[in-house]
């Protein structure tokens, strides 16, 4: 059974929602770093990603079913809302911040400040 | 030297989906989620109406085209690979905790489907199926008649 996140940072849920932390996959280049994050089920109207200072929300809402002609014969899985939160240790580029998603899976691609290029100074002649 | 009783050697290509699997659950351990139970990819729900029964999975970020969905009799076998594509030289990863692999699961359904009218779509990650019961064995109501 997926786990419930019990880290909401200092805020409480006003739902009665359950929240989930989804699995992600990160890795970093030389350029950016890219977080996908598995979060079936989600639309993309429903997907908020936030960088807050160097910390990384990524949350996704679920709508909730409505079936009620249906009874539960096995359960691997709750559905709820998805959260969670990441530290963030290089400058990033908040403007170029790219969220997609797609297929319920979450792509968030950060890309990394320039670093100020070494200038060579030239040695003028006397 | 080795004849047919030597031990079947596995591959270490083979290896590699159950290493990929501890590492991603020990990420998990040690990250700030300490609570945790592994449950098998991709998690199932089943629903069960009058008519018919719903499985539901979560299979976020699968070509669907790629997966394979079997119903004979009462069971019902769901099969599959999700690729992650690999990493360029120059990227590492941080986490991997997302599933990759070939997966496949089965399971006995209370009744017989008339598997003619299966029906399956997939949106946004998740994958329902609708697996009709057989006329046949749809439930039948006994009138009582009153003398």
């Amino acid at each position: 059974m997926r786990h419930e996140s019990r880290f909401t940072a200092g805020t409480e849920r006003t739902k009665n929602v359950k929240t989930f932390a989804p699995y992600v996959d990160i890795y970093e280049s030389k350029d950016e770093i890219v977080l996908l994050a598995d979060m079936p089920g989600v639309a993309a109207e429903n997907v908020d990603v936030v960088l807050e200072k160097n910390v990384l929300t990524i949350k996704g809402t679920l709508s909730p079913s409505t079936d009620k002609e249906h009874r539960l014969l096995h359960g691997e899985y709750e559905t709820g809302d998805y959260r969670r939160q990441f530290e963030v240790s290089e400058e990033i580029d908040r403007d170029r911040i790219e969220a997609t998603i797609k297929d319920g899976v979450l792509k968030v691609v950060l890309p990394k400040i320039e670093q100020a290029k070494a200038r060579k100074i030239e040695i003028k002649a006397a | 030297m080795f004849g047919s009783t030597a031990w079947p050697l596995v591959r270490f290509s083979e290896t590699l989906p159950m290493i990929h699997r501890l590492q991603r659950e020990m990420n998990r351990l040690f990250s700030e989620l300490s609570e945790f139970t592994t449950v098998e990819f991709p998690p199932i729900n089943i629903w069960s109406g009058e008519n018919e029964i719903i499985v539901k999975a979560e299979l976020p970020g699968i070509d669907p085209e790629k997966i394979d969905i079997s119903v004979t009799g009462d069971t019902f076998v769901i099969a599959g690979k999700r690729e992650i594509p690999p990493l360029r030289d120059n990227e590492t990863y941080h986490r991997q905790e997302r599933f990759s692999g070939d997966f496949k699961r089965s399971f006995r359904l209370p009744f017989q489907v008339d598997t003619s009218r299966v029906e399956a779509k997939y949106e946004k990650g998740v994958l329902t199926v609708i697996l009709p019961r057989t006329e046949a064995e749809k439930p039948k109501k006994i009138a009582v008649k009153t003398e």
